[in-house]
């Protein structure tokens, strides 16, 4: 997709001013969290668990090559093809010559923030191939041809009469006194007109959220049910999978999936976790009669062992942004490109640029939220930090930021001199406010004063206060 | 694949393992660097294993029952399979569903007395679509998530356990275990037995298909089964003899393809 993320603050602006994406957004506040803190609370080994699925993660990553080829052996041996793909524009090449080469015209397709990454569907439809999103949250935002607002509840910045609405306009055939009032009735709506799709479509693509080297097999994990029913009904399953994906073991991807779903959902697991391995066996009466998997590289081979390397553990669960202040306030779309929060604040500007995504690891407080609960135990805030020193290094700060740093800078580093402004500064500060006690505005300090007083200095300065102390 | 696709995977491929070496900092692992990652994945240690399932066997079934009714499984445990096909047929009166059932055609399930029950209306195949309702057995029950584990294979479509609207599992005591772990090792025992690697699927169950995509508000039935009922049989399942039971840590299941 067409990244906004440049436009960060006036997307964000827009957000905190929409009323109904602020309704919307209530429901993650109050959802998500509670569910996840009820879930951790109640597996006492949860913390040990986060230790070793980090563990886990940081071995396969050590020894990602290895790894891949002993995956990509098990897939041949299974029946299964690998399709290596470095880019985006590799990766939809491949796919559009997989469903070419099964004759597609209708494709059914399982979440997939790969999918997304790669804008695949904008690039099937191009081509003449019909992508229909099944899993409910998806199919609704791809009838208003909106991107996903969050990587597991794509749907999250909409209300019930939203959702209403779009299948009144995109279901052309629905009779006007129809009940749709109810998200019952909705749910009910979508499956209807969703299952003839699953039934019609000749490819199924989903995404994977694991793929394991030991057996060579692909893992999805859902609820609806949708992913499996888009890979068992069409004669060709494309397993869409960026490499970082894979592990080791079945017991591995065991001691992970432990974590995933508590930490996305507050479940304790998800409806349904199916692993496949290659395609339809002799005598079996359904499954696939094709299993591709598109290996997508597409800029993580260039985050391997640089400082945004640990970024590579992440198992997509959403526990991070459903934490974020920052999230929760503007929602997924002010993030401008396919992934949100602070998990999308690391690895939108890896993905697409420090330059187009300079604003994302600046929209945080620092408060360690997403930290204190990511399964894999992923530093975002180091990382975030990590990208504004990048952002520095490259002056792509905004000007002011960079001047006052500078000054800053020059001034920290000559105590003497910084002794006597921060003195001046204080002595006269304090005496403009002493009526007050504090500031309603001040010059260059708009951006403070404009939501909040700035307090007055009182007395000295600290400097002077412990050298005092120290004297006594 | 045309040739020219093939080989520009090769390529990317080679480009891609480059890639990923020289951000590593060195070359392809020697056999020495590789043997601890072969014995990994030929040992498949278990990490840690939650707790929760250390407890005798009658309390792992007890267990297993309550956390599937706590994700709107319904479960009727019946004293032996003689009982089955009355509790099927009662679970579909009283929910007031239709007595016609498409069922795996794995000859497990012919175990069953049907005929005592000529209402019910049987027919063994995958689904097509129209199914109101599927019965099929299981590989096994996860006490730990009140957690189903089916495989696929030629007498067990996967077709039956997401397209009709209520599914029912017939599930012996002696196949429910504490975690996965020691459902992967009976399934690894299983396979090598049959002298095969994983099914083709295996798909892990937990309640019925479920959104929560309006607004979080939690809906049954989004696209699978809006309704997951087991049929709990106490006792042995008929194919215990055949197979090895796998316990926890590296498992005796012979050489994998």
């Amino acid at each position: 997709m067409q990244s906004t993320s440049h436009a960060f603050k006036d997307n964000a602006q827009r957000a905190l001013h929409d009323p109904r994406l602020q309704r919307a957004m209530e429901n993650l506040r109050h959802g998500f969290q509670e569910r996840r803190r009820v879930a951790a609370a109640a597996l006492p080994e949860f913390e040990q668990l986060r230790d070793i699925a980090r563990d886990i993660k940081n071995h396969t990553l050590a020894n990602l090559d290895w790894y891949l080829e002993r995956y990509e052996e098990k897939v041949l041996a299974s029946g299964g093809h690998v399709h290596w793909c470095r880019t985006a524009a590799e990766a939809r090449e491949t796919i559009l010559a997989i469903c070419r080469s099964a004759g597609a015209r209708t494709v059914t397709k399982g979440k997939s923030m790969i999918a997304e990454e790669i804008a695949l569907n904008d690039f099937l439809e191009e081509k003449g191939i019909e992508p229909v999103e099944t899993d409910l949250g998806e199919y609704i935002i791809q009838l208003r041809r909106e991107p996903p607002s969050h990587i597991i509840a794509p749907a999250v910045h909409l209300n019930q009469d939203d959702v209403e609405d779009t299948f009144r306009r995109s279901h052309t055939d629905l009779p006007a006194d129809r009940s749709l009032g109810e998200a019952r009735e909705l749910c009910d709506e979508a499956r209807t007109i969703l299952r003839s799709k699953f039934l019609a479509a000749d490819v199924g693509i989903t995404g994977a959220n694991f793929l394991i080297a030991e057996t060579g097999s692909s893992i999805i994990v859902t609820n609806e049910g949708n992913g499996d029913l888009t890979q068992t009904l069409p004669k060709v399953h494309v397993v869409l999978a960026s490499l970082e994906k894979v592990v080791p073991t079945l017991e591995d991807v065991s001691t992970i999936l432990r974590l995933l779903a508590r930490s996305a959902t507050g479940q304790e697991f998800s409806s349904y976790t199916t692993v496949s391995t290659g395609p339809r066996r002799p005598g079996d009466l359904d499954g696939p009669q094709e299993y591709h998997v598109v290996l997508l590289d597409n800029g993580r081979s260039a985050m391997l062992g640089t400082e945004f390397h640990e970024m590579l553990r992440c198992i997509r669960c959403s526990a991070c942004m459903n934490h974020c202040p920052v999230y929760s306030a503007v929602g997924g779309h002010a993030y401008g490109w396919v992934y949100p929060g602070p998990m999308g604040a690391v690895l939108t500007p890896g993905l697409i640029g420090i330059d187009e995504a300079g604003h994302l690891p600046n929209a945080s407080t620092f408060c360690g939220r997403c930290e204190s609960v990511c399964p894999m135990k992923i530093p975002l805030p180091k990382m975030m930090r990590h990208w504004r020193e990048r952002q520095v290094e490259r002056g792509l700060g905004p000007a002011a930021a960079r001047w006052g740093l500078g000054a800053w800078a020059f001034l920290a580093s000559r105590p003497a001199l910084y002794g006597l402004a921060a003195k001046l500064g204080a002595g006269v500060l304090g005496r403009l406010g002493r009526r007050k006690g504090r500031f309603a505005a001040l010059p260059l300090a708009g951006g403070w004063t404009g939501v909040r007083d700035m307090p007055a200095p009182e007395g000295r300065t600290f400097r002077d206060q412990w050298a005092e102390r120290n004297r006594r | 694949m045309t040739d020219a696709q093939g080989k520009g995977d090769k390529s990317a491929r080679s480009q891609m393992l480059g890639a990923v070496r020289r951000a590593l900092g060195r070359g392809p692992l020697d056999a020495t660097a590789a043997a601890p990652l072969e014995r990994r994945l030929a040992d498949h240690p278990a990490n840690l294993i939650p707790a929760r399932t250390d407890r005798p066997a009658p309390a792992v079934l007890d267990l297993f029952v309550q956390m599937a009714e706590a994700v709107s499984t319904t479960v009727d445990r019946v004293a032996d399979e003689r009982a089955v096909p009355a509790a099927v047929s009662e679970y579909l009166a009283r929910y007031n569903l239709p007595s016609d059932i498409v069922m795996s055609p794995d000859p497990v399930l012919d175990v069953f007395p049907w005929h005592e029950r000529p209402l019910l209306s049987i027919h063994r195949g995958r689904s097509q679509g129209d199914d109101p309702v599927s019965l099929t057995p299981a590989f096994a029950g996860i006490a730990e998530t009140g957690t189903l584990m089916l495989e696929s294979g030629a007498d067990r479509p996967t077709t039956l356990n997401f397209l009709p609207d209520t599914h029912i599992v017939v599930l012996f005591a002696d196949q429910v275990v504490g975690p996965y772990e020691v459902a992967w090792n009976r399934l690894r025992a299983q396979q090598a037995a049959a002298g095969g690697g994983m099914p083709r699927t295996v798909n892990f169950v937990t309640g019925p298909s479920r959104t929560g995509d309006i607004e979080q508000k939690i809906q049954l039935g989004a696209h699978g089964p809006r309704r997951l009922h087991i049929v709990l049989v106490e006792g042995r399942s008929p194919a215990a003899g055949k197979e090895s039971e796998g316990g926890i840590g590296p498992a005796a299941d012979g050489p994998r393809p």
